[in-house]
C-alpha cells in the first residue's frame, strides 16, 4: 500500500518537473526578458513530436522508424524548437510587444493544426504511440521504474536550473534585465536589445522543447489533444504564483499548480455525475482563469518573486537590510 | 475555381471584419492586445440564443420567419437587449479586471496575460453552462438563391452582409464626425495629453468597450445564424481577428473591416485549394506576411 503511494506520489513529482521545464523555459522568455510567449503549447508540441519521429521503430503509415537513442530525440527536440522560435522572434521582436504575443498564438493554431492534419509526418488525431521510455527495462516494477524516472527529471531540472541561475548571473543576464526595465539606457551603453532578446526567447523556446521531449518519452504516447491553450495557461499561471524572474519559483509553482490541478481535478469530478465530466473539466478551468487574473491583481509578483539584485558586484558583502536601500536609492 | 468561395469569403470576412473593429479599436485606445475580444463574439451570440428562445417560448408568433429569413421578431429584439448585455459584460470585465490592471499602471503585456485569462474563464464558463455542443438559432433550412454568375447566397448571408457594411460606415462616421469620435482620436494619440486637453479619458473608455462588444455581438449572431453557435467559435476567430487588425492598419476602422474581408476572401479560397482543414492556418500565414513586408498594415502609419 505504501509502496504503491510511494509509486504515485514519485509519479506525480515527475510529472510536476516536467512542468518545471517548461516554466523554466518560460522563465528565461518573460521572467528575465519580458517576452510574452502565448503558444507555449505549440512550442512544447514541436519538442514532443520532433523527439517522438526521430526515436519510434518503424510504422508504415508515417514518416519515421529512424530508432535513434533517447538522448538524441531529446536535444533534436530542443534545437528544433529553438530554430521554430528564432525564426517568430526575428520576425516580431522588432515590432510592438504584443506582436509577438500574436504571432505565438498563431504558432499554437498552426502546430495544433499540423499534428491534426499532416498524418503521414505527425500520425495525425491519433497522435504517436510506443515512444520509447527510459529504463523500460525496469518497467516490471512500478516503483524502481518510476524512482528511476524522477532520478532523471530531477538531474535534468537541477542541471537547466544551475545553468540558468548562472546565465541569470552572468553579464548576458544583466543586459537582459536592463533591457527589460530601460531599453534606452540598455541601447545607450551599446547593448544591441533585439539581438539580446532574440537569444533568449530562442534559449527559452529550445527549453520549452526538451520539455515537451522528456513529458512524450516519459508519458510513451502523444496527440495533438496534449497541446492545447489549455496547456499555456497552466505553465503561465505556475510561472506567475511561483513568481515570475525566479528559477527557483518557476519550480515551486510548477509543483504547486500541478498539485493543485490534480487535486481539484479529483474533487470536481467527485461533485459531478458520470455524464458532466466535461462541465466539470469547464468549471476547474473557469477557477483556475480567475485565480490567475485575482494574483495579476493582488500578487503579480507571485510566491518568491525576483531577486532585486543578482550581481555580486552591486552592494557585495551587504547585508539584505542595507541591500535594499542601496536598492531603493538608486532607483 | 468555385465563384461561390467568393460569396463564402464575403460573408465570413464581414464577421471577422466586425470582430477586427473591435480588436483595432481596444488596441488603439485601451494600448493592449485583447485576447478575450474573441469570447465577447462567443457571448454575444449565446445571449441573443438565450433571449431569442425565452421570447420564442413566451409566444410561438414571434419565432416564425420574416419573409425570405430565417429569423423571427424574437431575434430582433434578442439582438438588441443581447447588444445591450454584452455591452454590460464588456464594463463588467473591465471593471472587474482590466480597470484596476490600468489603475494599478500595469505593463501592456500584464494587460495581454490578463485578457488571455479573462479570455479562458469567459469561454470556459459557457462550455460550462451550455456544453460545447453546437446551437442553432432557427433549424429551418434555408434555400439559396442564385445571384447569377454561379454565385448563390441565402438572404440571411445578404442580410449579414448589409447589416455589416451599415455598421462600419457608422462606426466610421461616428469616428471621424462627432465629438466623442475626436475625443476617441485623441486618446489613441496620446492619452495624458487628451486628458489635460479636458477629454473625458474614461468615458471614452467606456465606449470602446460598448463599441466593441456590440459590433462583436452582431458579428456572433451572424456566425450563430450562417453557422452554427459554439463555445469555441470566439477562439476560432481570434487569430483571424488579429490578422485582420493588423492587416488593416491599428487603429483604422476602415482599415479593419477591408482586411476582415481580405482576411475572409483568403480563407474561402484556400479552402477551395488545398482544403478546409487548413483554414485556421491562413490567418497565421497572412499575419507572417503583413509583419514581413509591412508591419503598420494597409492604412497603418509607419511604426510607432
Amino acid at each position: 500500500m505504501s509502496l504503491d503511494l510511494l509509486s504515485y506520489a514519485a509519479f506525480f513529482l515527475t510529472m510536476a518537473l516536467t512542468y518545471g521545464i517548461i516554466c523554466l523555459g518560460l522563465n528565461v522568455q518573460w521572467g528575465q526578458t519580458g517576452l510574452f510567449n502565448v503558444g507555449v503549447a505549440g512550442f512544447v508540441a514541436v519538442g514532443a513530436y520532433v523527439s517522438a519521429i526521430l526515436t519510434t521503430p518503424d510504422d508504415p503509415n508515417r514518416l519515421g522508424g529512424f530508432g535513434l537513442p533517447i538522448a538524441v530525440g531529446w536535444v533534436g527536440g530542443a534545437l528544433a524548437t529553438s530554430l521554430v522560435s528564432f525564426l517568430i522572434g526575428a520576425l516580431t521582436i522588432r515590432l510592438r510587444a504584443d506582436y509577438l504575443a500574436i504571432a505565438t498564438f498563431g504558432v499554437a493554431v498552426v502546430v495544433q493544426l499540423v499534428a491534426l492534419n499532416l498524418e503521414p509526418v505527425t500520425g495525425g488525431p491519433f497522435g504517436i504511440g510506443f515512444i520509447p521510455r527510459p529504463f523500460a527495462d525496469y518497467a516490471g516494477d512500478p516503483l524502481v521504474f518510476s524512482l528511476a524516472n524522477l532520478g532523471v527529471l530531477i538531474a535534468i531540472v537541477l542541471a537547466l536550473y544551475l545553468v540558468l541561475e548562472r546565465l541569470a548571473r552572468s553579464p548576458w543576464g544583466r543586459v537582459l534585465r536592463a533591457i527589460r526595465e530601460d531599453e534606452e539606457a540598455a541601447r545607450a551603453l551599446g547593448k544591441n536589445a533585439t539581438k539580446f532578446r532574440l537569444q533568449a526567447f530562442a534559449i527559452g523556446g529550445g527549453i520549452m522543447g526538451l520539455a515537451g521531449a522528456v513529458q512524450a518519452h516519459f508519458i510513451g504516447f502523444i496527440a495533438p489533444d496534449n497541446y492545447v491553450p489549455m496547456l499555456t495557461f497552466q505553465v503561465w499561471a505556475m510561472l506567475i504564483v511561483g513568481g515570475s524572474g525566479n528559477n527557483k519559483g518557476a519550480i515551486l509553482g510548477a509543483v504547486l499548480v500541478w498539485g493543485i490541478w490534480a487535486a481539484s481535478a479529483a474533487v470536481v469530478a467527485d461533485l459531478f455525475p458520470p455524464g458532466q465530466q466535461a462541465r466539470a473539466a469547464a468549471l476547474q478551468i473557469v477557477m483556475i482563469g480567475v485565480a490567475l487574473c485575482a494574483i495579476l491583481l493582488l500578487r503579480p509578483r507571485g510566491i518568491l518573486g525576483e531577486e532585486r539584485v543578482v550581481s555580486r558586484h552591486v552592494g557585495g558583502g551587504a547585508s539584505a537590510a542595507e541591500r535594499k536601500t542601496a536598492d531603493a536609492n538608486s532607483a | 475555381m468555385n465563384p461561390q468561395a467568393l460569396m463564402d469569403g464575403l460573408v465570413a470576412g464581414s464577421m471577422i471584419g466586425l470582430g477586427a473593429v473591435g480588436v483595432t479599436l481596444t488596441y488603439s485606445i485601451l494600448r493592449f492586445a485583447n485576447f478575450a475580444h474573441g469570447e465577447f463574439i462567443a457571448w454575444g451570440a449565446y445571449f441573443a440564443m438565450v433571449i431569442a428562445a425565452a421570447l420564442g417560448m413566451l409566444s410561438g408568433g414571434l419565432s416564425a420567419p420574416l419573409g425570405p429569413f430565417s429569423f423571427g421578431w424574437a431575434l430582433i429584439v434578442a439582438t438588441v437587449l443581447a447588444v445591450a448585455l454584452n455591452g454590460g459584460l464588456a464594463l463588467l470585465v473591465d471593471a472587474l479586471l482590466f480597470g484596476r490592471l490600468r489603475a494599478q499602471k500595469s505593463t501592456v503585456i500584464i494587460m495581454v496575460m490578463a485578457s488571455f485569462g479573462a479570455a479562458l474563464t469567459l469561454r470556459s464558463l459557457l462550455e460550462f453552462i451550455f456544453t460545447s455542443q453546437p446551437l442553432y438559432f432557427s433549424k429551418a433550412l434555408q434555400i439559396a438563391m442564385p445571384l447569377g454568375g454561379g454565385i448563390r447566397a441565402t438572404p440571411d448571408q445578404l442580410l449579414s452582409l448589409g447589416v455589416a457594411a451599415v455598421l462600419v460606415v457608422a462606426v466610421h462616421l461616428l469616428l471621424s464626425r462627432t465629438a466623442i469620435g475626436r475625443a476617441m482620436r485623441a486618446v489613441s494619440e496620446n492619452p495624458q495629453l487628451a486628458g489635460v486637453a479636458g477629454v473625458e479619458v474614461r468615458k471614452v473608455i467606456r465606449i470602446v468597450w460598448l463599441l466593441g462588444a456590440a459590433l462583436a455581438c452582431i458579428a456572433g449572431i451572424s456566425a450563430g445564424l450562417i453557422v452554427q453557435i459554439r463555445p469555441q467559435m470566439g477562439l476560432d476567430l481570434l487569430l483571424p481577428l488579429f490578422a485582420a487588425a493588423i492587416l488593416g492598419g491599428i487603429g483604422s476602422v476602415p482599415g479593419a473591416m477591408l482586411a476582415g474581408l481580405i482576411v475572409g476572401l483568403a480563407e474561402a479560397f484556400a479552402v477551395q485549394l488545398v482544403g478546409a482543414e487548413w483554414r485556421a492556418a491562413v490567418a497565421f500565414v497572412i499575419l507572417v506576411l503583413v509583419l514581413l513586408l509591412r508591419p503598420q498594415g494597409i492604412f497603418g502609419r509607419a511604426a510607432a
